[in-house]
């Protein structure tokens, strides 16, 4: 056994280790926000949301019709995924304890590793070569795909954290299970499924790999489902790997915008939980 | 719920039998169990539309190449026909494996700093910060890796690991930035908030009593940690370091802007390479004919069976050790 001198010592060093390890975690983060910010800033101004892409040489120009393409093809995969996803976590939390409970739980576990860009092919297959082009709605349905199994676990927790009196109070009423379970489960477990909305759409407002041969891209303004949309994602994407200064400035003001709103839903997201669990204290 | 048989139901609900399953007799009832049963089926229908289409996708590439010429050819030129998928498959392996050699102890150390060592206070700004990293989108580190990270990497790090450690044939070679290393320490950097989250709720799940034991007996704090913690915890840490290789291989935008796209296997860190997500990424919209087509889908099964395989090894794991899911954050 080595001296107490020596293993108070490596006590210490080890605490260093594991302090540096925290450091080393956190700086890339800071690094990237502040360079976002600080490179992303200078571009932002009133036309960046009004304007339509500048060609290449020329100044200004914005990305509008991309934030629009994201709003709507996010738009459209919550019309999709959100009831399918809501409704199998439903399912999970009141009849998931037997065999298909299990089975179905153990698949959106595993589903919810699928990488986005093999979900995308899927998206490809099953609506752009029937359609023949690539859509809105291509895309909007490799984001649904992708929304629905961590849509549908956190669900099923926030449903299963309603106390069991509420539902055994309503149930000795004389209350029929079906109307418990939306007039009284899901109303007390709305601010948590809210919330799992939330943090759903930020991820699928971020996706990128899943659009790019779905919803593909667009220079002009598109609200149509079945046209090839613009999104600040593929927007981001092909202005970074341009070679023009102009186009890697427009990419960090894009990136922040993006961050912006993706932070935005996060925080909403954030704040709801919060004064969900202190208004249950 | 189950209602006592001797209590007659209100109303229309006489008319109804009761179900052997003991569940309720109201047809609204069932009707509610039927709706709630069919959304939760469509998540395996979902499931096993991915699979086949996938599959159906990616057959002729299997069937008119061969499937052992496809995985074990390094020739990709879609021009001439030629598809296979080893300097993919190669170059997946080979970022993600960098990326777990730093993620992993940089989590462990940074779990351990957190529930073990560090002071109360620090933790929910910790947790706040690793949270955050988790919510950026992919596209946005590739953003950062590309104008941050490859000239880091081009100028002061490549070189001076080419100085001190060129003998390896991993350290060889012209310092450009853009290849496996820059895709590698990208993907560290993402993975690391999936690993350390995991770890931290694997760590929660350490009996306090094993921990105060070793204190009592005069343990250090980290002989603590080292002698009962980190053994209680070794499964869900594997899973962890599981969970965290399946995102990284299929990652696709970050790295696809750092690695370098170019299809051919190199032994050095410092050349450029290309994955499995980059080439579809770069190529599926642009496919030359329907067998490229297949062909990129093919490479898609494959990534898509690696990452199961993983993921539910991860899953088993981690449940085993945590009695519970966890990982899933709502």
């Amino acid at each position: 056994m080595s001296s107490l001198k020596t293993r108070k010592l490596a006590n210490k060093a080890m605490t260093g280790v594991c302090a540096a390890a925290v450091v080393l975690a956190v700086a890339p983060l800071a690094s990237l926000f502040w360079l976002v910010v600080s490179r992303g800033a200078g571009g932002l101004s009133l036309s960046f949301f009004t304007a339509l892409p500048a060609p290449v040489g020329e100044t200004g120009g914005g990305v509008a019709n991309a934030i629009a393409g994201t709003l709507t093809i996010v738009g459209l995969a919550c019309l999709i995924g959100l009831p399918l996803g809501i409704g199998a976590g439903v399912f999970l939390a009141e009849k998931g304890d037997g065999r298909l409970g299990r089975a179905v739980r153990f698949t959106a576990e595993v589903l919810s590793g699928v990488p986005s860009i093999v979900v995308g092919i899927v998206a490809y297959a099953l609506v752009v070569i029937p359609m023949h082009r690539f859509s809105a709605l291509a895309g909007a349905v490799a984001l649904a795909f992708l929304m629905v199994p961590t849509l549908a676990r956190s669900t099923e927790e926030f449903v299963r954290l309603v106390p069991r009196a509420l539902r055994e109070a309503s149930l000795a009423l004389g209350v029929p299970e079906w109307r418990t379970a939306l007039r009284v489960i899901l109303r007390t477990a709305l601010g948590g499924i809210v919330t799992a909305v939330l943090l759903s759409v930020a991820r699928a407002a971020g996706e990128t790999a899943p659009l790019l041969f779905t919803a593909l891209n667009n220079q002009y303004w598109n609200f149509k489902p079945d046209q090839p949309t613009a999104s600040l994602t593929v927007q981001i994407f092909n202005y970074a790997i341009s070679p023009y200064q102009d186009w890697h400035d427009k990419a960090w003001s894009a990136a922040l915008v993006l961050l912006l709103l993706v932070g935005l839903l996060n925080l909403l997201a954030r704040l709801l939980t919060r004064s969900r669990l202190r208004s249950a204290r | 719920m189950r209602q006592p048989t001797d209590i007659p139901a209100a109303g229309p609900l006489q008319a109804v039998e009761p179900s052997i399953s003991g569940r309720s007799r109201n047809p609204g009832d069932r009707v509610w169990g039927g709706v709630l049963v069919a959304l939760g089926g469509l998540v395996l229908v979902v499931a096993g539309a991915i699979v086949l289409v996938l599959g159906d996708a990616a057959r002729p590439a299997y069937g008119q190449l061969g499937i052992l010429k496809f995985l074990t050819s390094s020739d990709w030129d879609p021009v001439a026909g030629s598809f296979g998928a080893l300097p993919f498959i190669y170059g997946t392996l080979v970022t993600s494996l960098v990326a777990i050699f730093f993620a992993v102890p940089i989590s462990i150390g940074l779990a351990l700093f957190l529930s073990e060592m560090g002071p109360a206070r620090l933790r929910p700004v910790v947790s706040f910060a690793i949270e955050t990293l988790a919510a950026i989108p992919s596209v946005v580190y590739g953003l950062w890796g590309l104008f941050v990270l490859v000239p880091l990497l081009r100028n002061p790090i490549e070189p001076m690991l080419g100085k001190a450690l060129g003998f390896l044939p991993m350290f060889k070679g012209p310092p450009i930035g853009l290849g496996y290393l820059a895709a590698g320490l990208i993907l560290a950097v993402m993975i690391l908030p999936t690993i350390a989250s995991v770890i931290i709720e694997v760590l929660k799940t350490v009996p306090p009593s094993l921990r105060e034991g070793a204190l009592a007996l005069g343990a250090t704090r980290w002989e603590a940690i080292r002698m009962a913690v980190l053994p209680y915890g070794r499964a869900g840490i594997i899973g962890a370091t599981l969970l965290g290789l399946g995102r990284a291989l299929g990652e696709t935008m970050a790295v696809t802007m750092v690695i370098g796209n170019s299809p051919e296997v190199h032994a050095s860190l410092f050349a450029p390479g290309y994955s499995l997500p980059a080439v579809i990424a770069n190529e599926f919209a642009e496919a030359t004919g329907d067998l490229h087509l297949a062909a990129l889908a093919g490479l898609g099964l494959v990534l898509f069976g690696i990452t199961i395989i993983l993921n539910v090894c991860a899953r088993l794991l981690v449940w085993k050790v945590a009695r519970g899911p966890v990982g899933v954050r709502a």
